[in-house]
């Protein structure tokens, strides 16, 4: 999509200051998803002519009365034929206010890790349901992976409004069950919004039908929830991802180390730790793509500058001294299994965390869990797609992981098959949520890797 | 390989209080910042963890941007990339005057596969309406098989067309440069698997999450020089399939078409048989960047046949191994 802004000509200055925010869309095709999102395109004025005409031009030849928004999203020929979403697929919008990715996820039970996927850089996530149904099995799955996946803002959009009469008790019950069940998950923020994604009703323009409701429109929600918060209680990360060194007349002894911060910020001056191998230095300077400063931090990408000549690659982590994670081979962590052939026990993988990659086997399946009611299934010997599981993973080097519900880009992972490259599952270390709950058990042997 | 590239002093804030909405701590990144970042970031994913990278070159805006933000991205060490740059033998003079230049200035390594050659080879056959720009697809990976290139970035945004709406910032290509679909690895948070057998290759999208005007802003703030054809000039062209066409041997005008000169600029740049140019006054960055915000058509819609052959026509291409 590209984007138009309704701004005066030239207002350059005004254009370059707008925030990035990414979202999800999670629901079905019959919950009137595509509806919420073609409106939301339509009706911010990000659909340019020749979209719309090819909208239209298919709409009619489908035998459909007016321009079908939904087709607007469409995307590949054989989604097309069968009318399903069958991946994620990334839609761009932008107001004065802000610019957006939209992350659009499919709704059915067995796209449960397209829904990871687009969830996993959210800022927000939007979970709809029909108003006529209320809160369904489904429901409560698309509010256990925002809280899985951490998703700091979760919005329920309840569709439909139109046919239950506009009626606020409705709105209200659903709004106060899905409220208290996404709560107990621990999801932090959640704005519940009556809308009808087909008429129109609060997703851009307030709706004249509910002037019970004071709140504000999705796009006016979207427009101004918080996109970052504090740094300054998050613990800082930096890892490497190449060694800048030019060896050059002009820079002999130039030597950076180049990564995107995943979390905090970092100060000229401040002691740092390079972890796995504990040495120590201070951040000499800070270079801020062809621009020196005194600080910087998450996701700004930069090159740092050591005092101590030091050895440091890829795939170390930069910490400060004051805050080390601590680093262990045993991990435990939540898992989506995104491959089509099954995770089984005493499986040998790659597993890939921030910059590094290392061998490693999954030692322990203890549970897997069911999204619909949070029941847990002890031992089930393997995961196959779309499950979500709790694995122990015992690694061949030493790892610095934060608790996935502390950094979500430094307590996550991936497990790839060693043999073709395969993405086989996505994992969080920790807890899974909010909750508590038990450790388990301790790691068996080794079974012939040398570790 | 020279020294340095002359890195651009961006003058944007770059996150410093100024600009940033009130609902915002004063950590937050300005828009163009974090698409910059995340890209400057996929550059060096691919540069720590592939052996034989290149860099698909246009001469493009797409390209060119692509091209600053690897120049960032390993400074003041030069880029540890090639260039490749699929010639359709239709190029517009001043994109291939911009590509010499800049391969000169940077010290640069440039790869050629010319569709030309491939026709005059007779392995290729000119099309009945002349354009070659499904013709690219061949020379292309056969050039990536030649060279054991292992990851291709090019400049493909998501928002262009529906089927790259779907496609990854590391997107697996087989021995043959298919691209299917169905088998496109899941690609979660910012970590990107780029393992692949040999023979495979990974196609690289640094700008996936930028738009048109994106890349417009941000080629304002760094100051980046482009074609002339990008901005308004008068130009001899012809109209076909609603498009004003650049009159040249390659095969316009024909019969019942006509040349006039008009005042106009180019949206993208591609071969010139099949990229279409607008009216337009815009002769400043800041007059394209207004005219492209108040635009009522997508930049493909403008001016791109090669993309309405058909309902899936990139789809098809992509899968084929077209960019």
């Amino acid at each position: 999509m590209t984007s138009t802004i309704d701004t005066a000509a030239g207002e350059l200055a005004g254009l370059s200051a707008t925030t990035l925010l990414r979202f999800a869309t999670a629901g079905s095709v019959d919950d009137g998803k595509s509806t919420l999102v073609g409106r939301l395109l339509h009706d911010s004025k990000s659909v340019l002519a020749d979209q719309l005409e090819a909208v239209e031009h298919a709409s009619r030849s489908r035998g459909a009365e007016g321009p079908d928004l939904a087709l607007l999203t469409d995307g590949l020929r054989a989604e097309r034929e069968q009318g399903i979403t069958i991946d994620v697929a990334y839609r761009y919008f932008a107001t004065p206010r802000r610019r957006f990715i939209l992350a659009d996820t499919p709704g059915h039970v067995q796209y449960t890790r397209n829904m990871v996927t687009g969830a996993s850089t959210a800022d927000l996530a939007v979970v709809l349901v029909d108003a006529r149904n209320g809160v369904i099995e489904q429901t409560r799955r698309h509010a256990a992976v925002a809280a899985l996946l951490r998703v700091p803002h979760v919005v329920l959009a309840v569709n439909k409004m139109d046919l239950v009469g506009y009626e606020e008790t409705v709105f209200a019950r659903i709004a106060e069950e899905f409220t208290a069940y996404a709560g107990e998950l621990g999801v932090p923020e959640i704005t519940a919004i009556p809308i009808s994604a087909l008429a129109g009703d609060n997703v851009v323009e307030p709706s004249s039908n509910m002037d019970w409701y004071g709140g504000p429109t999705v796009l006016e929600h979207l427009e101004t929830v918080p996109v970052s918060h504090d740094l300054t209680s998050c613990h800082a990360r930096l890892p490497v991802q190449y060694v800048i060194r030019p060896q050059t007349a002009e820079h002999p002894d130039y030597r950076g180390y180049a990564g995107q911060i995943a979390a905090g910020a970092f100060r000229v001056g401040e002691s740092v730790t390079v972890l796995p191998s504990g040495r120590t230095s201070k951040v000499a300077g800070i270079d801020l793509l062809g621009k020196p400063v005194d600080v910087a931090w998450t996701p700004q990408s930069v090159t740092v500058l050591l005092e101590d000549d030091i050895d440091v690659s890829r795939g170390d982590l930069i910490v400060p001294s004051s805050d080390t994670p601590s680093t262990s081979q045993d991990i435990a962590a939540t898992v989506c299994h995104v491959a089509d052939t099954p995770l089984v026990v005493g499986q040998r993988v790659l597993l890939k965390h921030t910059t590094r990659t290392v061998k490693a086997i999954v030692k322990q399946i203890p549970s897997r869990l069911t999204l619909d009611d949070l029941s847990q299934h002890p031992n089930p010997g393997q995961l196959v797609a779309n499950d979500i599981g709790r694995v122990l993973v015992r690694t061949a080097e030493p790892l610095a992981l934060d608790a996935y519900a502390d950094s979500r880009r430094t307590g996550s992972f991936l497990l790839i098959d060693p043999a073709d490259g395969t993405t086989l599952a996505a994992g969080m270390a920790g807890e899974a949520f909010a909750k508590a709950e038990d450790a388990h058990g301790a790691p068996a042997d080794d079974e012939g890797w040398d570790f | 390989m020279t020294t340095a590239a002359s890195v651009h002093d961006g003058t944007g804030n770059s996150g410093d209080a100024e600009g940033s909405p009130a609902s915002d701590s004063p950590y937050a990144l300005s828009h163009l910042d974090a698409l910059e970042s995340e890209a400057v970031h996929i550059f060096r994913e691919v540069a720590g963890e592939f052996e034989r990278p290149v860099i698909l070159f246009s001469g493009g805006k797409d390209s060119i941007v692509m091209l600053h933000l690897a120049l960032k991205a390993f400074a003041p060490a030069p880029v540890p990339f090639a260039l490749l740059h699929v010639d359709t033998g239709h190029n517009f003079p001043e994109v291939i005057d911009y590509r010499d230049r800049v391969v000169a200035e940077h010290g640069l390594r440039l790869h050629v596969a010319s569709v030309q050659d491939y026709i005059d080879r007779g392995v290729l056959r000119e099309r009945p309406d002349g354009t070659r720009n499904p013709l690219q697809t061949l020379p292309l990976t056969e050039k990536i098989q030649a060279e054991r290139f292992d990851a291709v970035f090019g400049g493909g945004r998501r928002d262009e067309e529906k089927a790259r709406a779907k496609e990854r910032v590391f997107s697996l290509r087989d021995e043959f440069s298919q691209w299917d679909p169905r088998r496109q690895r899941p690609e979660l948070w910012q970590l990107y698997n780029g393992r692949h057998a040999p023979g495979e290759h990974v196609r690289v999208f640094p700008l996936s999450n930028w738009t048109e005007l994106d890349v417009w802003q941000y080629i304002a703030r760094e100051s980046i020089a482009l074609p002339e054809i990008y901005f308004a000039h008068e130009r001899d062209v012809f109209k076909r399939s609603g498009m004003w066409l650049t009159a040249g041997d390659w095969g316009g005008p024909k019969d019942g078409e006509h040349v006039e000169r008009r005042l106009v600029r180019y949206r993208t740049v591609g071969d010139m048989s099949c990229t279409g140019a607008v009216d337009s006054d815009a002769t400043t960055l800041a007059a394209v960047i207004s005219e492209i915000a108040a635009s009522r058509l997508t930049e493909r819609g403008a001016t791109r046949a090669d993309d309405k052959l058909s309902e899936a026509a990139m789809e098809d291409r992509k899968r084929e191994g077209y960019f």
